[in-house]
């Protein structure tokens, strides 16, 4: 029986949440085609990040050593299709995050395998949704070959349950393949914030808050939100880059987003238009963004928000 | 030095895309074509790290329809010197761009191949992996840098992406979740761009002008003997989900109100 091989993504041993979403989407594929799950955890800390998705029930693989020490494409790539190989997997699923899509291609050429990435939605043994054209087409795509890659967007999947039983965790045997990258440095954003793509709650602001994001971040701490932002607040260099919602950023989809100062440009909507609950707060009354939320305030970012904070403080 | 830069013909982002009643498609009449945004960023790394090691020459190649000539003349106004046109009229897909890159690079043999990270029409994101893969090479996607693009430097012009001292290898920041990842690739390579590369430059009208009598070399995939059937095909496209229209609330009170006892999400 053919083997859908789920690729982890962990740092220093924390296993992340997206993968839980890439095992749902495993589990959906083998309710189709009857096939076994295996994982593989990849990098520094695999072994511990191994227990918590073994914790899953299925058989985690692995890879650990100096030679896989960081993520780095080429050394990734080489062990997750080595293993793949090795488990007869006809299929290899991976969350579409920035490890995910700098990896997944590179294992797709390696296995010969035809890829669907940042996948949506599971039609059938070989076809998937996808979004297309900043989300205002929805695409069903079908890989050809017999190998498959497919890389997911997590918020189309929750998070993978608990197996019964723990499955068992196994070092694989791999070949270190000398890379042509070196790692030099990673000069993380360092957040007390929830991660913006599994917060509960996200407080985005746009340009309207002209750089000044402490309103955007008194609501987002009564809240206990993740901060995000447009492409113009990030371009302007007001907020990290990867706080960016959107279409060639981060895809959310929380209980509640409030956009405050953001006009609503296609490719932001694209980031979040799945949130269970859209807030705009914008001035201009003719403001796409209003043709998305749920809710809508006309009113000026600076003086709505503070109230805002205050009014959510008093029924905490 | 010699460059290659990718550029893909897409549909302008500010055009109405809508989806053929047949589905099988969107719909194309009355839509404007551009270049995809991030490859104009990957062209303007390509000029700054030609003008700051002459002697290099920058390639555009693009893989598409006859008129995707009209991207390359765009690149090449830009002030590339010289672009490569393999026609093909049919979709091809990330893995079939790959391999005719690959094809082209074999005879090319540039030194480093600068790519968008992803083509704002199908938004895959994977072709430059494809293709690092392909060629056995090293790779640095997202490609952004330290300096925010209202620094001095993005104001100066400064590539983004440094080569070292022997010119061998590159360091490159790379758009990661939880900060910024410094890379140093190996020459060749491949580099994905990010938005905050730099700011791209529009052509100026002599240079417009003059890129008209810059050269377009003209090939097939089936000359530079690549089968271009794709490994996925596009069987159906749909118009998204529509949200439902929401309300107006006159003030804050009423927002939060609504959002505890009807939204209940707070
Ligand atoms: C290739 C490409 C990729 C892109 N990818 C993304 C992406 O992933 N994510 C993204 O966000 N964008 C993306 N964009 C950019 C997008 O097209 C828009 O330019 C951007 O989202 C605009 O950001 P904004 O809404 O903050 O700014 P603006 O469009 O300038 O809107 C500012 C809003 O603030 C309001 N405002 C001003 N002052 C106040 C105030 N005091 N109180 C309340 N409201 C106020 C204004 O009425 C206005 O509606 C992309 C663009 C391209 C070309």
């Amino acid at each position: 029986m053919a083997t859908i091989l789920v690729v982890a993504e962990q740092s220093n041993g924390h296993l992340k949440k997206a993968t839980l979403s890439a095992l749902t989407a495993a589990q959906q594929v083998a309710k189709n085609t009857g096939a076994n799950i295996a994982g593989v955890v990849i990098g520094a800390g695999a072994g511990q990040a191994a227990q918590d998705l073994a914790a899953y029930g299925i058989p985690v693989h692995v890879v650990e050593g100096a030679a896989f020490e960081h993520a780095l494409a080429e050394t990734h790539s080489a062990a997750a299709a080595e293993v793949a190989k090795k488990a007869g997997a006809g299929e290899v699923v991976i969350a579409a995050t920035a490890y995910g899509k700098d990896i997944a291609p590179r294992i797709a050429a390696k296995l010969g395998a035809g890829l669907a990435s940042d996948v949506l939605a599971i039609v059938g043994a070989n076809q998937f949704k996808r979004a297309m054209w900043a989300g205002n087409a929805i695409a069903t795509v079908e890989v050809t070959t017999p190998m498959k890659v497919v890389t997911v967007r997590a918020t189309e999947f929750g998070a993978a349950q608990k197996g019964q039983a723990a499955g068992t965790v196994t070092p694989a045997q791999v070949s270190a393949p000398q890379p042509k990258t070196k790692f030099v440095e990673f000069n993380e954003v360092k957040s007390a914030r929830p991660e913006l793509t599994e917060a509960r709650v996200v407080v985005s602001g746009g340009r309207g808050t002209k750089g000044d994001f402490k309103p955007i971040e008194q609501l987002a701490d009564v809240l206990n939100a993740a901060v995000g932002a447009s492409r113009a607040v990030v371009d302007a260099g007001w907020q990290p880059n990867d706080l960016q919602v959107g279409q060639t950023g981060k895809v959310v989809a929380p209980q509640l987003y409030v956009a405050a100062g953001i006009s609503g440009a296609i490719q932001h909507l694209a980031g979040m238009k799945g949130s269970k609950t859209i807030v705009a707060i914008n001035k201009d009354a003719e403001a796409p963004i209003f043709q998305v939320a749920d809710y809508g305030l006309v009113a000026d970012l600076f003086k709505a928000l503070p109230e805002m904070a205050e009014a959510v403080k008093k029924l905490q | 030095m010699k460059i290659l830069v990718t550029i893909k013909r897409v549909e302008d982002y500010e055009s109405k895309i809508k989806v053929k009643p047949d589905n099988s498609w969107i719909v194309t009449d009355g839509v404007n074509y551009r270049a995809n945004p991030f490859d104009e960023i990957a062209v303007e790394e390509a000029l700054r790290l030609r003008d700051t090691n002459m002697p290099s020459e920058v390639v555009v190649v693009s893989v598409g329809p006859a008129a995707a000539a009209a991207e390359i003349r765009s690149g090449l106004a830009m002030g590339a010197d010289r672009g490569i046109l393999v026609k093909h009229d049919a979709f091809v897909d990330s893995d079939g761009v790959a391999r005719v890159l690959k094809a082209v690079i074999d005879a090319e043999k540039p030194d480093l191949v600068l790519m968008g990270k992803q083509a704002v029409d199908v938004d895959d994101n994977v072709a430059g992996q494809l293709l690092a893969e392909y060629l056995g090479w090293g790779q640095a996607t997202f490609a952004s840098k330290k300096e925010s693009l209202e620094s001095p430097e993005e104001k100066a012009k400064k590539p983004g992406i440094r080569l070292t001292a022997d010119k061998k290898s590159a360091q490159v920041a790379r758009e990661v979740d939880g900060g910024l990842e410094i890379l140093e690739v190996q020459l060749p390579a491949i580099v994905t761009v990010d938005l905050r590369l730099n700011v791209p430059r529009y052509a100026s009208l002599p240079n417009i002008m003059k890129a008209k009598k810059k050269p377009i070399a003209e090939m097939t995939p089936q000359q530079l003997g690549v089968d271009v059937v794709p490994k996925v095909k596009v069987v159906k496209v749909e118009s998204p989900p529509q949200r439902a229209a929401g309300v107006k609330v006159p003030d804050v009170q009423t927002l939060v109100q609504k959002l505890h006892s009807e939204a209940k999400v707070i």
